[in-house]
């Protein structure tokens, strides 16, 4: 790991952002596809080794705010940004940056799990295989089985790591992807509503999980139940129709919103 | 509204006898047209088969499978399968050769790496190579493409026929592009994009992706892409007609002149014939040849794609 977990304790419940130290952050950031304008001047501080949910009604622009964090909006050509977002200080959409080598850095989970048509190990082996991080067979096993274990799904594939990861079921499958993303050692984690195609318990495991990452990993994830940012996250951003109306502790946002239309949202009078 | 003279269900009267024979009647058609098309299919089958049955009555199936000597015309006439398999053989290896890589990475890029815009122009016109009359290629073969290997191959020193295997490869190879990279480029495309985001996601490079991801999904439908491509270029004529050449050596020599089934099959019954000697039953032998391997072929093809489908759900 390139994080230090020993040294950090576990986050205690800090109430306050400015407490938490920065991991990304955005500056006037627009983002327009075709002509839609999809986001609209957006700034926002993402803190390290804590959960940031993002919350809004559907076509609010959230996913595409995540998609910009790890620039995978970069593969819609219609698709165009301004404004700055940086990791660690540092600008993401720089002439010097490599889009390829920041998603090693800002791995990503999907909303409907899509292993590839590879068996267990090798869809967990892939990352660590294509970017060279390890420098033998049984490094490669060791790590495989690591991050399958970080991701809480070693018990149950152990006796199964060459067969198709096609054929786990769906929370099981979802598990394996964020193994496989584990497997690069990313610094973040964004998460494109993990469980929406989960049952409630499938959902139970992961949301688990989640928990126990935030301890290493910045996690930043979107999702349509307000019910899983409050249980999930320690802060919750909420969107509007293209642009962030609140970002604050998941415990105020939830019971003392500041915006008349995050009350609105929150109470299920529109969304 | 209707609600107010409407019956209920209970009290309806309408006779549905009408209907249900008219609906009969569409079946009947339906039924009809497709079962053309399988009664030539067997009509073609039993009357190869009848014919061929006469023709080994002369000629023995173990002369006409092992023979090494194909001259039809000779005295005694020699009925060797061998040459023209091998012949055969050789041109679809050569078209294969030049198909196969031209082909796949066309498709590749029209899938993966063309603008939508570009897309939209390349495709059709890569299609249009599939509408260039056969006829037409083979002249270009017999004409162009032959003359240019052979002045290539004196220059360098070799010896080359005037009508070669590669000339006749080459083109056919030409026909066959369009039909690997049309039918590639469906495969690649139902490869769901959700798989290039899982692995553009965790820093994979947009070839990465292809090689290890894309690709592999794809192969079972790309080898069976290939494979009714080879059942094309082993049943294709016009070209070979015109640019392979009529003498049936037994060789593997892309520069010599070979003869294949469907060149003999041609030749055999151009003209007027009676269709009771030998020679002219020859035909119906080598068509059963070739009717065996181009089915054998589409069969392996299916069931490729069959066993090897990925589901995603």
């Amino acid at each position: 790991m390139n994080q230090i977990s020993s040294v950090q304790p576990a986050p205690a419940p800090v109430r306050i952002l400015a407490e938490r130290p920065e991991k990304m952050a955005a500056r006037g950031v627009n983002i327009h596809y075709g002509d839609k304008h999809a986001i609209k001047d957006l700034s926002i501080t993402i803190p390290d080794r804590a959960v940031s949910s993002f919350i809004g009604p559907s076509g609010c622009g959230k996913s595409t705010f995540l998609r910009a964090l790890n620039r995978m909006n970069d593969t819609i050509p219609s698709c165009r940004m301004t404004g700055d977002i940086t990791l660690d200080g540092r600008n993401i959409n720089g002439r010097d940056v490599d889009p390829v080598q920041l998603r090693s850095h800002v791995g990503m989970v999907f909303q409907k799990p899509n292993p590839f048509p590879k068996s267990i190990f090798e869809n967990v082996a892939y990352g660590p295989r294509i970017h060279g991080l390890t420098a033998s067979t049984t490094d490669l096993e060791e790590r495989v089985v690591e991050s399958l274990k970080k991701a809480g799904l070693f018990e149950e594939v152990k006796d199964r790591l060459h067969q198709p990861g096609t054929g786990l079921s769906g929370g099981q499958q979802q598990r394996l992807c964020i193994a496989r993303a584990i497997a690069v050692n990313p610094e973040v984690i964004l998460m494109d509503e993990p469980c929406s195609a989960l049952d409630p318990i499938a959902t139970a495991k992961i949301e688990e999980l989640i928990d126990e990452l935030r301890q290493n990993y910045c996690i930043v994830i979107v999702t349509h139940s307000m019910q899983q940012a409050a249980r999930v996250s320690q802060l919750t951003a909420f969107f509007h129709l293209g642009t962030l109306v609140e970002f604050g502790d998941t415990d105020k946002i939830f019971t003392a919103p500041r915006d008349p239309r995050t009350q609105d949202y929150i109470t299920g009078r529109f969304g | 509204m209707t609600t107010a003279t409407r019956t209920g269900f209970a009290a309806s009267t309408r006779s549905t006898a009408g209907r249900r024979r008219f609906e009969g009647v569409v079946r009947i058609i339906l039924l009809a047209c497709s079962g053309v098309a399988v009664a030539t299919t067997l009509g073609i089958l039993a009357s190869v088969l009848f014919e061929s049955v006469v023709f080994f009555r002369e000629v023995s199936p173990l002369a006409f499978l092992f023979g090494t000597q194909w001259s039809p015309t000779g005295s005694p006439p020699a009925f060797g399968l061998v040459p023209l398999l091998a012949g055969t053989l050789l041109i679809t290896l050569i078209a294969l050769a030049t198909a196969t890589p031209l082909g796949l990475f066309s498709a590749i890029y029209l899938s993966e790496y063309a603008s939508p815009r570009l897309r939209r122009v390349l495709k059709p016109v890569l299609e249009m190579l599939a509408g260039v009359p056969t006829v037409v290629l083979g002249f270009f073969a017999a004409l162009t493409v032959a003359p240019f290997i052979r002045q290539a191959g004196t220059a360098i020193g070799l010896d080359v026929a005037s009508e070669s295997a590669l000339a006749a490869g080459l083109v056919m190879g030409m026909m066959i592009v369009p039909l690997i990279s049309s039918l590639s480029d469906d495969i690649i495309n139902a490869v769901p994009q959700s798989l290039r985001d899982g692995s553009l996601a965790m820093g994979a490079t947009p070839s990465e992706t292809v090689k290890r991801v894309v690709l592999p999904a794809a192969l079972p439908g790309i080898a069976s892409a290939i494979i009714l491509a080879i059942s094309r270029a082993i049943g294709e004529t016009m070209i070979v007609v015109m640019a392979a050449g009529l003498a049936a050596n037994l060789t593997f020599n892309p520069l010599a002149a070979v003869s294949t089934i469907t060149v003999q099959i041609a030749t055999l019954l151009v003209g007027d014939q009676e269709f009771d000697s030998a020679k002219t039953l020859a035909a119906f032998a080598l068509g059963l040849v070739l009717f065996f391997f181009t089915l054998a072929l589409n069969i392996a093809a299916l069931r490729l794609v069959r066993k090897y489908r990925q589901h995603y759900d």
